[in-house]
Protein backbone atom coordinates (compact mmCIF):
# COMPACT_ATOMS: atom_id res chain seq x y z
CA UNK A 1 0.00 0.00 0.00
CA UNK A 2 1.02 3.41 -1.10
CA UNK A 3 1.45 6.22 2.26
CA UNK A 4 -1.00 8.46 2.64
CA UNK A 5 -1.93 11.03 5.17
CA UNK A 6 -4.94 9.98 7.72
CA UNK A 7 -6.50 12.48 9.67
CA UNK A 8 -10.61 12.54 11.31
CA UNK A 9 -12.67 15.02 10.12
CA UNK A 10 -15.57 16.13 12.99
CA UNK A 11 -17.98 17.68 10.94
CA UNK A 12 -19.39 17.22 7.39
CA UNK A 13 -18.80 20.97 6.50
CA UNK A 14 -15.29 20.67 7.77
CA UNK A 15 -14.52 17.61 5.94
CA UNK A 16 -15.85 18.97 2.52
CA UNK A 17 -13.47 21.66 3.62
CA UNK A 18 -10.74 19.79 3.84
CA UNK A 19 -10.92 17.97 0.30
CA UNK A 20 -8.33 18.41 -2.46
CA UNK A 21 -6.78 16.43 -5.20
CA UNK A 22 -5.92 13.24 -4.10
CA UNK A 23 -8.11 12.87 -0.93
CA UNK A 24 -11.16 10.65 -0.24
CA UNK A 25 -13.41 10.15 2.06
CA UNK A 26 -12.92 7.16 4.32
CA UNK A 27 -16.40 5.55 6.11
CA UNK A 28 -16.56 1.61 6.42
CA UNK A 29 -13.19 0.93 4.62
CA UNK A 30 -14.56 -2.04 3.30
CA UNK A 31 -14.22 -0.92 -0.44
CA UNK A 32 -11.37 1.75 0.15
CA UNK A 33 -9.04 -0.53 1.95
CA UNK A 34 -9.03 -3.16 -0.13
CA UNK A 35 -8.56 -1.53 -3.41
CA UNK A 36 -5.50 0.37 -2.00
CA UNK A 37 -3.85 -2.91 -1.03
CA UNK A 38 -4.47 -3.89 -4.73
CA UNK A 39 -2.90 -0.52 -5.26
CA UNK A 40 -6.15 -0.28 -7.70
CA UNK A 41 -7.05 3.67 -5.91
CA UNK A 42 -3.85 5.43 -4.49
CA UNK A 43 -5.26 8.09 -2.65
CA UNK A 44 -2.65 10.45 -1.09
CA UNK A 45 -4.88 11.36 1.99
CA UNK A 46 -7.68 9.92 3.73
CA UNK A 47 -10.44 11.60 5.59
CA UNK A 48 -12.18 9.74 8.21
CA UNK A 49 -15.91 10.76 8.31
CA UNK A 50 -16.69 7.76 9.63
CA UNK A 51 -17.35 9.02 13.43
CA UNK A 52 -19.05 12.65 12.02
CA UNK A 53 -21.18 14.50 14.55
CA UNK A 54 -21.23 11.78 17.12
CA UNK A 55 -23.78 9.97 14.64
CA UNK A 56 -25.40 13.07 13.13
CA UNK A 57 -25.84 10.86 9.68
CA UNK A 58 -26.48 7.40 11.43
CA UNK A 59 -30.24 7.55 11.48
CA UNK A 60 -33.57 5.84 9.80
CA UNK A 61 -36.32 8.40 9.91
CA UNK A 62 -40.32 7.79 8.59
CA UNK A 63 -42.11 10.76 8.37
CA UNK A 64 -45.18 9.32 7.39
CA UNK A 65 -44.77 7.91 3.90
CA UNK A 66 -41.04 9.48 3.70
CA UNK A 67 -38.30 7.92 4.57
CA UNK A 68 -35.17 9.41 4.99
CA UNK A 69 -31.71 7.66 5.68
CA UNK A 70 -28.55 8.92 6.99
CA UNK A 71 -25.36 8.40 4.88
CA UNK A 72 -23.09 6.63 7.21
CA UNK A 73 -25.92 4.10 8.60
CA UNK A 74 -24.65 0.74 8.54
CA UNK A 75 -25.61 -1.67 6.13
CA UNK A 76 -26.63 -4.08 8.86
CA UNK A 77 -28.77 -1.61 11.02
CA UNK A 78 -30.68 -0.43 7.71
CA UNK A 79 -31.01 -4.27 7.15
CA UNK A 80 -32.43 -5.06 10.53
CA UNK A 81 -34.63 -2.07 11.30
CA UNK A 82 -38.05 -4.05 11.76
CA UNK A 83 -40.18 -0.29 10.58
CA UNK A 84 -37.86 -0.59 6.95
CA UNK A 85 -38.67 -4.75 7.22
CA UNK A 86 -42.04 -4.22 7.35
CA UNK A 87 -42.79 -1.15 5.29
CA UNK A 88 -40.32 -1.62 2.19
CA UNK A 89 -38.75 -4.89 2.92
CA UNK A 90 -36.92 -4.76 -0.85
CA UNK A 91 -34.42 -2.23 0.82
CA UNK A 92 -33.83 -4.63 3.79
CA UNK A 93 -33.82 -7.98 1.43
CA UNK A 94 -31.49 -6.41 -0.97
CA UNK A 95 -29.05 -5.07 2.20
CA UNK A 96 -28.89 -8.66 4.05
CA UNK A 97 -28.52 -10.89 0.44
CA UNK A 98 -25.51 -8.72 0.27
CA UNK A 99 -21.72 -9.13 1.52
CA UNK A 100 -21.41 -10.99 4.57
CA UNK A 101 -22.18 -10.18 8.70
CA UNK A 102 -18.83 -8.63 8.76
CA UNK A 103 -18.75 -6.39 5.96
CA UNK A 104 -22.44 -4.83 6.58
CA UNK A 105 -21.49 -4.43 10.31
CA UNK A 106 -18.19 -2.08 8.76
CA UNK A 107 -19.62 -0.72 5.38
CA UNK A 108 -21.85 2.63 5.26
CA UNK A 109 -24.32 2.99 2.38
CA UNK A 110 -23.47 5.74 1.08
CA UNK A 111 -20.25 3.81 1.04
CA UNK A 112 -22.22 0.45 -0.31
CA UNK A 113 -23.78 2.39 -3.17
CA UNK A 114 -19.70 3.83 -4.54
CA UNK A 115 -18.38 0.34 -4.63
CA UNK A 116 -16.31 -0.33 -7.14
CA UNK A 117 -16.91 -3.10 -9.43
CA UNK A 118 -15.55 -6.70 -9.07
CA UNK A 119 -14.18 -6.56 -12.59
CA UNK A 120 -10.63 -8.77 -12.49
CA UNK A 121 -9.16 -6.69 -15.19
CA UNK A 122 -10.21 -3.61 -13.39
CA UNK A 123 -8.89 -5.23 -9.59
CA UNK A 124 -5.83 -6.83 -10.96
CA UNK A 125 -2.76 -4.25 -11.65
CA UNK A 126 -0.87 -6.75 -13.62
CA UNK A 127 -3.58 -6.24 -16.70
CA UNK A 128 -2.14 -3.00 -18.31
CA UNK A 129 -5.98 -3.20 -20.40
CA UNK A 130 -8.15 -1.05 -18.32
CA UNK A 131 -9.66 1.91 -19.61
CA UNK A 132 -11.61 2.38 -15.91
CA UNK A 133 -8.48 2.26 -14.05
CA UNK A 134 -6.05 3.51 -16.66
CA UNK A 135 -8.48 5.54 -19.18
CA UNK A 136 -7.62 4.38 -23.03
CA UNK A 137 -5.23 1.49 -21.78
CA UNK A 138 -7.90 -0.76 -23.56
CA UNK A 139 -10.24 -3.25 -21.79
CA UNK A 140 -9.00 -6.54 -21.09
CA UNK A 141 -12.81 -8.16 -20.83
CA UNK A 142 -13.74 -7.35 -24.34
CA UNK A 143 -10.12 -8.55 -25.65
CA UNK A 144 -10.34 -11.93 -25.00
CA UNK A 145 -11.09 -11.92 -21.59
CA UNK A 146 -13.53 -13.81 -19.10
CA UNK A 147 -16.16 -12.30 -19.62
CA UNK A 148 -19.22 -15.28 -17.77
CA UNK A 149 -19.79 -12.10 -15.07
CA UNK A 150 -19.89 -8.95 -17.08
CA UNK A 151 -23.06 -6.87 -17.88
CA UNK A 152 -25.41 -7.20 -20.67
CA UNK A 153 -27.18 -3.64 -20.57
CA UNK A 154 -25.58 -0.38 -20.71
CA UNK A 155 -22.21 -1.69 -22.07
CA UNK A 156 -19.90 -0.05 -24.46
CA UNK A 157 -16.68 -0.71 -26.94
CA UNK A 158 -14.68 0.57 -23.93
CA UNK A 159 -15.87 -1.45 -20.48
CA UNK A 160 -18.47 -3.78 -19.61
CA UNK A 161 -17.83 -4.29 -15.99
CA UNK A 162 -20.72 -4.90 -14.31
CA UNK A 163 -22.05 -2.74 -11.43
CA UNK A 164 -21.65 -4.68 -8.48
CA UNK A 165 -24.24 -3.79 -5.77
CA UNK A 166 -27.49 -4.74 -4.61
CA UNK A 167 -29.08 -1.25 -2.42
CA UNK A 168 -28.33 0.54 -5.17
CA UNK A 169 -31.02 -1.49 -7.35
CA UNK A 170 -33.74 -1.11 -4.37
CA UNK A 171 -33.21 2.64 -4.30
CA UNK A 172 -33.89 3.41 -8.15
CA UNK A 173 -36.48 1.45 -8.11
CA UNK A 174 -37.73 3.66 -5.50
CA UNK A 175 -37.01 6.84 -6.71
CA UNK A 176 -34.60 7.91 -4.05
CA UNK A 177 -32.90 11.42 -3.98
CA UNK A 178 -29.42 11.53 -2.57
CA UNK A 179 -28.83 14.55 -0.67
CA UNK A 180 -25.19 15.69 -1.20
CA UNK A 181 -23.00 18.30 0.79
CA UNK A 182 -20.58 19.66 -1.97
CA UNK A 183 -17.81 22.76 -1.37
CA UNK A 184 -20.58 24.96 -3.09
CA UNK A 185 -23.00 23.96 -0.41
CA UNK A 186 -26.08 21.58 -0.21
CA UNK A 187 -28.11 20.09 -3.62
CA UNK A 188 -29.68 17.12 -4.78
CA UNK A 189 -29.53 14.41 -7.14
CA UNK A 190 -31.51 11.93 -7.86
CA UNK A 191 -30.13 8.46 -6.95
CA UNK A 192 -30.97 7.57 -11.06
CA UNK A 193 -29.07 10.41 -12.05
CA UNK A 194 -25.88 9.38 -9.86
CA UNK A 195 -24.13 7.03 -11.72
CA UNK A 196 -22.97 7.48 -15.49
CA UNK A 197 -23.00 5.07 -18.21
CA UNK A 198 -19.37 4.14 -19.32
CA UNK A 199 -19.56 4.97 -22.52
CA UNK A 200 -16.29 6.33 -24.27
CA UNK A 201 -15.17 7.51 -19.89
CA UNK A 202 -15.84 4.41 -17.95
CA UNK A 203 -13.45 5.93 -15.85
CA UNK A 204 -15.92 8.30 -14.53
CA UNK A 205 -18.52 6.50 -12.90
CA UNK A 206 -20.63 9.18 -10.57
CA UNK A 207 -21.65 12.59 -11.59
CA UNK A 208 -19.63 13.59 -8.25
CA UNK A 209 -17.36 15.89 -7.93
CA UNK A 210 -13.98 16.32 -5.74
CA UNK A 211 -15.20 17.03 -2.03
CA UNK A 212 -18.91 15.59 -2.54
CA UNK A 213 -19.81 13.99 0.25
CA UNK A 214 -22.82 12.20 0.46
CA UNK A 215 -24.95 13.26 4.03
CA UNK A 216 -28.52 11.18 3.36
CA UNK A 217 -30.54 9.04 1.02
CA UNK A 218 -34.32 10.45 0.98
CA UNK A 219 -37.62 8.67 -0.57
CA UNK A 220 -40.57 10.35 -0.78
CA UNK A 221 -43.11 7.78 -1.45
CA UNK A 222 -40.95 4.57 0.51
CA UNK A 223 -44.66 2.58 1.50
CA UNK A 224 -44.01 -0.69 -0.70
CA UNK A 225 -44.56 -3.10 1.86
CA UNK A 226 -44.75 -5.80 -1.41
CA UNK A 227 -41.76 -5.74 -2.26
CA UNK A 228 -38.92 -7.58 -2.35
CA UNK A 229 -35.36 -8.63 -3.75
CA UNK A 230 -34.46 -11.67 -5.60
CA UNK A 231 -30.80 -12.58 -5.90
CA UNK A 232 -29.31 -15.11 -8.00
CA UNK A 233 -26.23 -16.48 -7.81
CA UNK A 234 -23.32 -19.37 -7.94
CA UNK A 235 -23.71 -19.36 -3.94
CA UNK A 236 -26.13 -19.57 -1.96
CA UNK A 237 -24.79 -16.54 0.14
CA UNK A 238 -22.22 -13.83 0.51
CA UNK A 239 -21.67 -13.64 -2.97
CA UNK A 240 -22.49 -11.24 -6.15
CA UNK A 241 -25.39 -10.91 -8.29
CA UNK A 242 -25.37 -12.97 -11.29
CA UNK A 243 -28.66 -11.48 -11.95
CA UNK A 244 -30.95 -9.71 -9.16
CA UNK A 245 -34.54 -7.62 -9.54
CA UNK A 246 -35.67 -4.93 -7.12
CA UNK A 247 -39.59 -5.18 -7.45
CA UNK A 248 -42.18 -2.79 -6.01
CA UNK A 249 -45.77 -3.36 -6.16
CA UNK A 250 -49.17 -1.63 -6.24
CA UNK A 251 -52.41 -3.50 -7.05
CA UNK A 252 -55.82 -2.67 -7.34
CA UNK A 253 -57.60 -6.04 -8.00
CA UNK A 254 -56.09 -7.74 -10.62
CA UNK A 255 -54.25 -5.09 -12.34
CA UNK A 256 -51.06 -3.05 -11.54
CA UNK A 257 -51.38 0.47 -10.30
CA UNK A 258 -47.59 0.91 -9.65
CA UNK A 259 -44.40 -1.66 -10.11
CA UNK A 260 -41.10 -0.32 -9.79
CA UNK A 261 -38.42 -2.75 -11.14
CA UNK A 262 -34.22 -2.14 -10.52
CA UNK A 263 -32.24 -4.76 -12.06
CA UNK A 264 -28.92 -6.01 -10.93
CA UNK A 265 -25.64 -8.20 -11.65
CA UNK A 266 -26.73 -7.57 -15.18
CA UNK A 267 -25.66 -3.53 -15.88
CA UNK A 268 -23.07 -1.47 -15.86
CA UNK A 269 -24.97 0.76 -13.11
CA UNK A 270 -27.97 0.96 -11.18
CA UNK A 271 -30.24 -0.19 -13.97
CA UNK A 272 -34.16 0.94 -13.59
CA UNK A 273 -36.22 -1.20 -15.78
CA UNK A 274 -38.53 1.86 -17.01
CA UNK A 275 -39.76 0.92 -20.21
CA UNK A 276 -40.89 -2.76 -19.20
CA UNK A 277 -42.58 -1.17 -15.67
CA UNK A 278 -44.69 0.63 -18.06
CA UNK A 279 -45.62 -2.08 -20.29
CA UNK A 280 -46.72 -3.26 -17.10
CA UNK A 281 -48.72 -0.42 -16.02
CA UNK A 282 -52.51 -0.45 -15.72
CA UNK A 283 -52.40 -4.06 -16.98
CA UNK A 284 -52.75 -7.53 -15.12
CA UNK A 285 -49.33 -9.25 -14.13
CA UNK A 286 -49.86 -12.23 -16.47
CA UNK A 287 -47.75 -14.52 -18.08
CA UNK A 288 -47.67 -13.07 -21.33
CA UNK A 289 -47.67 -9.35 -19.62
CA UNK A 290 -44.42 -10.52 -17.95
CA UNK A 291 -42.83 -12.11 -20.85
CA UNK A 292 -43.56 -8.92 -22.93
CA UNK A 293 -41.78 -6.99 -19.66
CA UNK A 294 -39.16 -9.46 -19.93
CA UNK A 295 -38.19 -8.74 -23.62
CA UNK A 296 -38.38 -4.98 -23.39
CA UNK A 297 -36.10 -4.75 -20.35
CA UNK A 298 -33.41 -6.62 -21.52
CA UNK A 299 -34.19 -5.70 -25.96
CA UNK A 300 -31.11 -3.69 -25.26
CA UNK A 301 -28.50 -6.03 -24.62
CA UNK A 302 -25.22 -6.81 -25.62
CA UNK A 303 -23.60 -10.31 -24.84
CA UNK A 304 -20.59 -12.23 -25.27
CA UNK A 305 -20.14 -15.61 -26.04
CA UNK A 306 -19.82 -16.37 -21.56
CA UNK A 307 -22.20 -14.27 -20.61
CA UNK A 308 -25.04 -14.23 -23.12
CA UNK A 309 -27.29 -17.05 -20.38
CA UNK A 310 -27.73 -13.19 -18.13
CA UNK A 311 -30.45 -12.46 -20.69
CA UNK A 312 -32.67 -15.68 -20.24
CA UNK A 313 -31.34 -15.62 -16.43
CA UNK A 314 -31.96 -11.97 -16.19
CA UNK A 315 -35.15 -12.61 -17.60
CA UNK A 316 -36.52 -15.45 -15.68
CA UNK A 317 -35.14 -13.50 -12.29
CA UNK A 318 -37.10 -10.29 -13.08
CA UNK A 319 -40.19 -12.10 -13.63
CA UNK A 320 -40.67 -14.37 -10.54
CA UNK A 321 -39.97 -11.48 -8.11
CA UNK A 322 -42.74 -9.51 -9.77
CA UNK A 323 -44.74 -12.89 -9.46
CA UNK A 324 -43.40 -13.44 -5.98
CA UNK A 325 -43.97 -10.12 -4.89
CA UNK A 326 -47.56 -10.04 -5.90
CA UNK A 327 -47.96 -12.71 -4.15
CA UNK A 328 -46.71 -10.81 -0.92
CA UNK A 329 -49.57 -9.18 1.45
CA UNK A 330 -50.16 -5.68 0.39
CA UNK B 1 -0.76 15.09 22.38
CA UNK B 2 2.93 16.06 21.52
CA UNK B 3 4.23 19.00 19.61
CA UNK B 4 5.72 17.06 17.31
CA UNK B 5 2.03 15.32 16.99
CA UNK B 6 0.42 18.94 16.97
CA UNK B 7 3.73 19.59 13.83
CA UNK B 8 2.66 16.85 12.03
CA UNK B 9 -0.84 17.87 11.76
CA UNK B 10 -0.67 21.17 10.70
CA UNK B 11 2.04 19.89 7.86
CA UNK B 12 -0.05 17.49 6.52
CA UNK B 13 -2.92 20.11 6.42
CA UNK B 14 -0.79 22.49 4.49
CA UNK B 15 0.67 20.09 2.14
CA UNK B 16 -2.19 19.21 1.28
CA UNK B 17 -3.35 22.54 0.62
CA UNK B 18 -0.47 23.39 -1.39
CA UNK B 19 -1.10 20.18 -3.17
CA UNK B 20 0.80 18.06 -5.44
CA UNK B 21 4.97 18.04 -5.68
CA UNK B 22 4.81 21.45 -4.79
CA UNK B 23 3.53 19.71 -1.28
CA UNK B 24 5.82 16.74 -0.92
CA UNK B 25 8.62 19.44 -1.80
CA UNK B 26 8.25 20.55 1.36
CA UNK B 27 8.39 17.52 3.34
CA UNK B 28 10.27 17.98 6.71
CA UNK B 29 12.57 15.26 7.81
CA UNK B 30 11.40 15.80 11.42
CA UNK B 31 10.27 12.27 13.33
CA UNK B 32 6.82 12.46 11.76
CA UNK B 33 7.26 12.65 8.14
CA UNK B 34 10.22 10.37 7.69
CA UNK B 35 11.82 10.43 4.03
CA UNK B 36 11.00 6.99 2.33
CA UNK B 37 10.37 7.49 -0.70
CA UNK B 38 6.49 6.43 -2.01
CA UNK B 39 7.35 3.16 -3.31
CA UNK B 40 8.80 5.13 -6.22
CA UNK B 41 5.51 4.95 -7.73
CA UNK B 42 4.11 8.23 -7.10
CA UNK B 43 6.14 11.36 -7.56
CA UNK B 44 3.48 13.52 -5.68
CA UNK B 45 1.98 10.91 -3.30
CA UNK B 46 3.74 11.80 0.55
CA UNK B 47 5.68 9.36 2.45
CA UNK B 48 5.54 6.86 5.48
CA UNK B 49 3.44 8.94 7.59
CA UNK B 50 3.83 7.61 11.44
CA UNK B 51 1.12 8.79 13.78
CA UNK B 52 0.53 7.97 17.08
CA UNK B 53 -2.40 5.86 17.98
CA UNK B 54 -4.43 4.45 21.54
CA UNK B 55 -6.08 1.91 21.47
CA UNK B 56 -8.25 -0.02 23.75
CA UNK B 57 -7.57 -4.05 23.03
CA UNK B 58 -9.59 -6.42 25.63
CA UNK B 59 -9.44 -3.70 28.00
CA UNK B 60 -5.98 -3.08 28.47
CA UNK B 61 -4.87 1.16 26.87
CA UNK B 62 -2.27 0.52 24.42
CA UNK B 63 0.04 3.75 23.16
CA UNK B 64 1.78 3.00 19.87
CA UNK B 65 3.27 4.68 17.03
CA UNK B 66 2.13 3.37 13.92
CA UNK B 67 2.37 3.97 9.90
CA UNK B 68 -0.72 5.07 9.10
CA UNK B 69 -1.36 1.98 6.49
CA UNK B 70 -1.33 -0.33 9.78
CA UNK B 71 -4.51 -2.64 9.63
CA UNK B 72 -5.87 -3.07 12.60
CA UNK B 73 -4.92 -6.85 12.42
CA UNK B 74 -1.00 -6.14 11.65
CA UNK B 75 -1.34 -4.31 14.44
CA UNK B 76 -2.78 -6.84 17.09
CA UNK B 77 -0.32 -9.37 15.63
CA UNK B 78 3.21 -7.35 14.94
CA UNK B 79 2.65 -5.11 17.13
CA UNK B 80 1.06 -6.11 20.54
CA UNK B 81 1.48 -9.95 19.67
CA UNK B 82 -2.10 -11.10 19.54
CA UNK B 83 -1.36 -13.69 17.05
CA UNK B 84 -4.70 -15.29 17.64
CA UNK B 85 -6.90 -13.70 14.84
CA UNK B 86 -5.47 -14.47 11.72
CA UNK B 87 -4.41 -13.28 8.12
CA UNK B 88 -6.21 -15.64 5.55
CA UNK B 89 -6.81 -13.53 2.37
CA UNK B 90 -6.44 -10.23 3.68
CA UNK B 91 -9.50 -8.81 1.60
CA UNK B 92 -12.28 -8.84 3.80
CA UNK B 93 -13.37 -12.52 1.89
CA UNK B 94 -12.36 -14.95 4.40
CA UNK B 95 -13.50 -14.16 7.94
CA UNK B 96 -10.16 -15.39 9.72
CA UNK B 97 -9.25 -11.68 10.99
CA UNK B 98 -12.65 -11.05 12.74
CA UNK B 99 -12.53 -9.28 16.00
CA UNK B 100 -15.18 -7.40 17.84
CA UNK B 101 -15.11 -3.61 17.71
CA UNK B 102 -17.80 -1.91 20.11
CA UNK B 103 -19.35 -5.27 20.30
CA UNK B 104 -19.46 -5.44 16.16
CA UNK B 105 -17.91 -7.99 14.39
CA UNK B 106 -15.40 -6.53 12.17
CA UNK B 107 -12.69 -7.61 9.95
CA UNK B 108 -9.50 -6.45 11.48
CA UNK B 109 -8.14 -6.60 7.87
CA UNK B 110 -10.30 -3.84 6.55
CA UNK B 111 -9.96 -1.56 9.40
CA UNK B 112 -7.05 1.31 9.79
CA UNK B 113 -6.13 0.95 12.87
CA UNK B 114 -5.68 4.67 13.21
CA UNK B 115 -10.04 4.15 12.79
CA UNK B 116 -9.80 1.76 16.19
CA UNK B 117 -8.83 4.95 18.16
CA UNK B 118 -11.58 5.36 20.25
CA UNK B 119 -13.48 2.34 20.12
CA UNK B 120 -13.05 -1.02 22.40
CA UNK B 121 -11.42 -3.76 20.52
CA UNK B 122 -12.15 -7.42 21.70
CA UNK B 123 -9.54 -10.05 20.12
CA UNK B 124 -10.41 -14.15 20.69
CA UNK B 125 -7.33 -13.86 23.58
CA UNK B 126 -9.64 -11.48 25.42
CA UNK B 127 -13.27 -13.77 24.98
CA UNK B 128 -12.79 -15.35 27.82
CA UNK B 129 -11.08 -15.00 31.55
CA UNK B 130 -7.80 -16.72 31.60
CA UNK B 131 -9.04 -19.78 33.93
CA UNK B 132 -12.39 -20.53 31.87
CA UNK B 133 -13.35 -20.72 28.02
CA UNK B 134 -16.19 -19.20 26.65
CA UNK B 135 -18.89 -21.32 26.36
CA UNK B 136 -18.50 -20.56 22.30
CA UNK B 137 -14.77 -21.93 22.90
CA UNK B 138 -15.78 -24.84 24.67
CA UNK B 139 -18.78 -25.68 22.00
CA UNK B 140 -16.32 -25.48 19.49
CA UNK B 141 -14.03 -28.43 21.51
CA UNK B 142 -16.92 -30.30 21.95
CA UNK B 143 -18.33 -30.28 18.64
CA UNK B 144 -15.23 -30.84 16.52
CA UNK B 145 -16.00 -27.44 14.67
CA UNK B 146 -12.76 -27.26 13.41
CA UNK B 147 -9.74 -29.46 11.96
CA UNK B 148 -6.31 -27.63 10.99
CA UNK B 149 -7.95 -24.44 13.04
CA UNK B 150 -6.71 -21.18 11.55
CA UNK B 151 -10.23 -20.45 10.85
CA UNK B 152 -11.43 -20.63 14.49
CA UNK B 153 -10.47 -17.66 16.07
CA UNK B 154 -12.82 -15.89 13.43
CA UNK B 155 -15.51 -18.49 13.31
CA UNK B 156 -15.58 -18.02 17.14
CA UNK B 157 -16.04 -14.54 17.29
CA UNK B 158 -18.54 -14.70 14.46
CA UNK B 159 -19.96 -17.37 16.14
CA UNK B 160 -20.65 -15.31 19.59
CA UNK B 161 -21.54 -12.28 17.25
CA UNK B 162 -24.23 -14.80 15.47
CA UNK B 163 -26.06 -15.11 19.13
CA UNK B 164 -25.81 -11.62 20.51
CA UNK B 165 -27.26 -10.30 17.27
CA UNK B 166 -29.96 -12.61 17.48
CA UNK B 167 -29.63 -14.28 13.87
CA UNK B 168 -29.08 -18.06 15.13
CA UNK B 169 -32.39 -18.86 15.31
CA UNK B 170 -32.06 -22.03 12.74
CA UNK B 171 -29.80 -24.16 11.33
CA UNK B 172 -30.32 -21.78 8.59
CA UNK B 173 -29.65 -18.75 9.49
CA UNK B 174 -27.11 -19.79 11.31
CA UNK B 175 -25.55 -20.61 8.14
CA UNK B 176 -26.75 -17.13 6.34
CA UNK B 177 -24.99 -15.45 9.04
CA UNK B 178 -21.97 -17.20 9.50
CA UNK B 179 -21.38 -17.06 5.56
CA UNK B 180 -18.63 -14.60 6.04
CA UNK B 181 -16.40 -16.88 7.48
CA UNK B 182 -14.88 -19.81 5.38
CA UNK B 183 -12.91 -23.15 5.98
CA UNK B 184 -11.32 -24.73 4.09
CA UNK B 185 -11.43 -28.20 5.97
CA UNK B 186 -14.96 -27.59 5.77
CA UNK B 187 -15.86 -28.21 9.40
CA UNK B 188 -19.57 -26.61 7.97
CA UNK B 189 -21.80 -29.11 10.11
CA UNK B 190 -19.74 -28.75 13.34
CA UNK B 191 -19.56 -25.06 13.00
CA UNK B 192 -23.11 -24.62 13.34
CA UNK B 193 -23.68 -27.50 15.92
CA UNK B 194 -21.50 -25.52 18.15
CA UNK B 195 -22.95 -22.23 17.66
CA UNK B 196 -26.03 -24.09 18.23
CA UNK B 197 -24.80 -25.42 21.47
CA UNK B 198 -23.60 -22.25 22.38
CA UNK B 199 -26.20 -20.30 21.60
CA UNK B 200 -28.51 -22.24 24.50
CA UNK B 201 -25.86 -21.74 27.06
CA UNK B 202 -25.61 -17.99 25.70
CA UNK B 203 -29.17 -18.30 26.68
CA UNK B 204 -29.28 -16.31 22.55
Amino acid sequence: MRPFYYERAETAVGAVASSGPGTHYLAGGTTMVDLMKLDVQRPTRLVDISGLEGGRYDFIRWDGDALRIGALTTMAKLADDEQVRRRAPVLSDALWLAASPQIRNMARISGNVLQRTRCPYFRDTSYAQCNKRVPGSGCAALDGGVTRHHAVLGTSDQCIATYPGDFAQALIALDAVVEILSPDGPRSVRFADMHVLPGGKPDRETMLKEGDLIVAFSIEDAAFPRSKYLKVRDRESYAYALASAATALRMEGDTVADVRLGLGGVATVPWRAKEAEASLRGGPLDESALERAAQIAFAGATTTEENAFKVDLGKRTMVRALLETARMEG
Amino acid sequence: MSDDHDRFDNFSRRTLMKGGAAGAAMLPMGARAQSMSAGGASATGPSVQRIEVSLDINGQRRDLTIDTRSTLLDVLRHELELTGSKKGCDHGQCGACTVHVDGQRTLSCLTLAAQAEGTKVVTIEGLSDEDNLHPMQRAFVENDAFQCGYCTPGQIMSGVACITEGHAGSDAEIREYMSGNLCRCAAYPNIVAAVKQARTEMGG
